[in-house]
């Protein structure tokens, strides 16, 4: 059987202002009945391709087809007249409403009949194995129950293609492969599915052909069977990429920092952390695994002495005194003043690690600036430790006065990681510090991270891949609505392990 | 393959709006320079076309207007021209701090009115009773402390209970006006209205009370500028404004910026009342400050934080504003056209931002054009 084409791109050209190409003289040609695999690094312009077949962006210049004809999308509309649906990484459903009622939202024509509907969301559900309430609110929804959601939302308006953003960042490994089931069972019904991922594993498992994008620029496309993580990883990144992560055995561990039946309550009244308790040692990576929002940013700001604690003990011991300091209900200007050299990467870097408005020597003077009896600034200092994060960490900007929020993610992200390790830390938390980076920028984490634990930093790392946490940290700690669920040895558990923890307690609630 | 239909379907929109990379920043300050002339130029045609005088004589009025005969040594309408400025400067100058830390202080007039209240309190009270040395310095600081007083109530209700700061300033305007018409009444007997006292910071007649007025403004423009700079605080002014997620994270205490910035906006406003009552009216009415407060936040606004960017920009619409009034006077045109005169003018520089931020492509114009 010769499949049809889907989707055909020619020579499309997407451009951001004068300096920025999205996507340069990109064509490639997806199939009915075909799973094909759009790969490439964060900022290679997957999703700016993809938002220009769902109507979202106009191309530059270019065509597109649609089952063989020249076709025109200027909006998500159009789009849908062309059978096509995208499933955002972002979801764009209203909380209050049920799934029914977000499925049939904004479709022109015919009568508002739910019941109907709901029959038919049903039949759909049915057809494709998935499992969905449609009765069921959104706010009390899984992330999970969300996306699918989204998905049947556009098999419903009679999608045909469907175009997939990282499907599986936010998923479980279990609903990773429950997904995957369910986009094979599409593909067998003639189906064109286009997913946009930067995961190699998944590629390899789930698609028949990928695409490989660098820096705008499409690369090539080959058979999923003849491929290897090690050629597609070449592809990608334009180069040869030894993939392991070295991790070295703990030196003398000794207890840096004890929590003890940690309990914080939001502002809302609910309980996000509940009888926290474990022990990070020196030298040590401990690696924090769960689902988005389960507690790791309350954590991580209640050690900071960001985040109000209701009950229980952080306890540091200081290595140069061996004395041991209760960090609970201290400002963070109070534990830097108690000689606690606490380092924190949050996760919200331009939002809160850094200002993105100012340069970058302004940013290392954030943790410095007021140091020292004068009322005014000394600039000295922080313009030196700034040239030598960029000359170190190879940060690519035009000099140290740029505004940070004009360097790429990577760049960001080494200009915060570099200022927190140049305060010397004993305890270094680190949330999603590899998110949106290439594949080099987060390599060079990793090595600084390993760095570090040589050193004797006690590290906590709050990661959502769990291959990397796997194979980076050294015990895995996993945390679900607020309770630990598990605390592993990271050379012996596996991913399965590991994924049933994240849900162990959500599920019983 | 399907058959080629070769159907060319234009429905691409007519025009897309793209954001620009950031610009160079001589080329948005040329924007914006050029902006404005073209703004007055146009402003200036529109007034000529009602009045029927040409357009270089429009620019004539405006000129002698404010500037007066010069060339025959007369001095005075450039040193009130200055004295303009730097009264409506000084309340800009107070914004600045607070509009740095995305605190929109709308209680200028307010703020100010209560400091001149203070400075009147001062001069009618303690007049002849203690020597102008003594009298100049209470005058000074009771005027400061009541600015910054009506400044940092929205700043406390702001930190602690997260009020809106833009209605709580606004309002806190009419309680000053009403506030002034109290004491207006009381003191001004039945006539409503102060009569003028002696003391002061400057007397009210000759030439001193320009410079003074100029003089202090001018030294305060360099204090602001080099406070917001090259301090602790201005740095902390600046991180709470752009994020204040990353003030908490390094343990800036925000609350205490919010209320220590707002009252040093008050005060600086009680400054600017100060040298209005005691500088140069030597008396208060509801209307001293006279809607100055509200063409501060313009100015501070334009001014992009920068002081002498709004020394600039003060200087320019305090020319406009009474050069046009002056083309409203001698050609019988209603008073309010002086408004409508700078309002399009600003009206203008704020839109053009638009254009430094974004460009607007056109249809059809894409293929085989660079831009």
């Amino acid at each position: 059987m010769t499949k049809q084409p889907a989707i055909e791109l020619k020579n499309i050209t997407k451009r951001f202002g004068a300096k920025v190409i999205a996507n340069n003289n990109v064509s490639l040609t997806a199939y009915h009945g075909e799973v094909l695999s759009i790969l490439g690094e964060n900022g290679s312009g997957k999703t700016t391709l993809m938002n220009m077949i769902s109507g979202i962006y106009f191309p530059d210049e270019g065509q597109i087809f649609v089952n063989g004809k020249e076709a025109v999308i200027a909006s998500p509309k159009d789009a849908f007249g062309f059978k096509i649906g995208m499933i955002h990484q972002h979801f764009k459903l209203v909380d209050v409403f049920s799934a029914a009622e977000n499925i049939v939202l904004g479709i022109d024509g015919g009568k508002y009949n739910l019941k109907k509907s709901t029959e038919e969301i049903k039949k759909i559900s049915e057809q494709y194995g998935f499992d969905l309430d449609p009765e069921k609110k959104i706010y009390s929804m899984s992330v999970s129950e969300k996306q699918t959601v989204e998905i049947i939302k556009v098999l419903y308006r009679g999608a045909d293609i469907l175009i997939l953003d990282e499907p599986t960042a936010v998923l479980t490994p279990q609903e990773t492969a429950k997904l995957f089931d369910v986009l094979r069972k599409m593909r067998d019904d003639g189906k064109c599915i286009i997913i946009i991922t930067h995961k190699l594993h998944e590629v390899l498992s789930l698609s028949d052909r990928v695409s490989v994008l660098r820096k705008g620029e499409y690369v090539g496309t080959v058979n999923t069977a003849e491929t290897s993580e090690s050629e597609l990883t070449e592809m990608m990144v334009g180069k040869k990429i030894d993939l392991n992560i070295e991790r070295s055995d703990p030196k003398d561990p000794q207890d840096r920092l004890v929590v003890k039946d940690l309990d914080c309550i939001n502002r809302d009244g609910v309980a996000v952390l509940d009888s926290i308790s474990f022990t990070a040692r020196s030298g040590e990576i401990l690696g924090i695994a769960g689902i988005a929002g389960s507690g790791q940013r309350e954590l991580l700001e209640a050690i900071a002495g960001l985040q109000h604690i209701s009950q229980g003990d952080i306890l540091y011991n200081d290595p140069k005194s061996g004395k041991t300091e209760n960090l609970r209900d201290k400002t963070p200007v109070q534990i830097r003043d108690l000689g606690v050299r606490l380092s924190f990467v949050p996760e919200d870097r331009l939002g809160m690690g850094l200002v993105a408005n100012m340069d970058i020597v302004d940013n290392m003077m954030l943790r410095s600036y007021s140091k020292g009896r004068s009322a005014f600034l000394e600039r000295k200092a922080p313009k030196d430790l700034a040239m030598k994060i960029i000359k170190d960490l190879e940060v690519v900007t035009p000099g140290a006065s740029t505004p940070v929020r004009r360097l790429s993610g990577g760049n960001v992200q080494k200009v915060l990681v570099g200022r927190e390790i140049a305060a010397s830390p004993t305890v270094l938390m680190v949330a999603y510090p590899v998110r949106g980076l290439d594949i080099n920028s987060s390599y060079m984490i990793y090595n600084l991270l390993n760095e570090q634990k040589e050193k004797g930093v006690a590290i906590i790392f709050v990661g959502e891949d769990l291959d990397v946490l796997l194979e980076l940290c050294d015990r895995i700690m996993v945390i679900g609505s607020g309770k630990i669920t598990g605390i592993e040895d990271a050379r012996t558990v596996t991913k399965e392990q590991i994924g049933l923890l994240m849900t162990k307690t959500g599920e019983e609630e | 393959m399907a058959e080629k239909t070769v159907t060319k379907l234009h429905r691409e929109p007519l025009f897309h709006i793209v954001k620009r990379d950031d610009m160079v920043w001589w080329k948005a300050w040329g924007i914006r320079a050029i902006t404005i002339v073209v703004s007055i130029f146009v402003m200036v045609f529109i007034s000529s076309l009602l009045t029927g005088k040409g357009m270089i004589q429009t620019f004539e009025i405006m000129y002698r207007g404010v500037f007066g005969r010069i060339e025959t040594g007369s001095f005075k309408m450039l040193f009130k021209y200055f004295e303009e400025v730097a009264i409506l400067l000084c309340l800009a100058l107070a914004l600045t701090p607070a509009f740095k830390m995305k605190f929109w202080n709308c209680g200028a007039e307010g703020q100010a009115l209560m400091g001149g209240l203070g400075a009147m309190v001062c001069m009618i009270e303690l007049e002849g009773k203690l020597p102008l040395a003594v009298l100049i310095p209470i005058i000074a600081v009771v005027s400061i402390i009541c600015g910054a007083v009506w400044g940092v109530i929205p700043a406390i209700f702001k930190a602690f209970f997260d009020t809106n700061e833009t209605l709580f300033t606004l309002m806190m305007n009419y309680i000053a006006t009403q506030i002034i018409a109290y004491y207006v009444y009381i003191k001004g007997g039945g006539s409503n209205v102060i009569q003028p006292v002696e003391a002061g910071i400057a007397p009210s007649t000759g030439n001193a009370h320009y410079f003074i007025n100029a003089g202090i403004v001018a030294v305060l423009t360099l204090v602001v500028y080099i406070y917001l700079k090259y301090s602790k605080h201005g740095y902390e002014i600046s991180v709470v404004g752009e994020s204040q997620n990353t003030a908490r994270y390094i343990g800036i205490n925000v609350k205490k910026v919010i209320i220590r910035t707002m009252l040093i906006s008050g005060a600086v406003c009680g400054i600017a009342g100060m040298l209005i009552v005691s500088g140069i009216d030597h008396s208060i009415r509801t209307a001293s400050v006279g809607g100055q407060g509200f063409t501060a936040i313009m100015m501070a606004w334009l001014g992009q934080c920068n002081p002498f960017i709004t020394l600039i920009m003060t200087a320019i619409i305090v020319f406009l504003n009474t050069g046009a009034g002056k083309v409203a006077d001698s050609c019988h045109l209603n008073s309010a056209f002086a408004d409508i005169f700078v309002g399009i003018v600003i009206l203008c520089v704020v839109g053009c931002e638009f254009f430094i931020k974004y460009s607007v492509k056109i249809r059809g114009a894409r293929k085989g054009n660079k831009e």
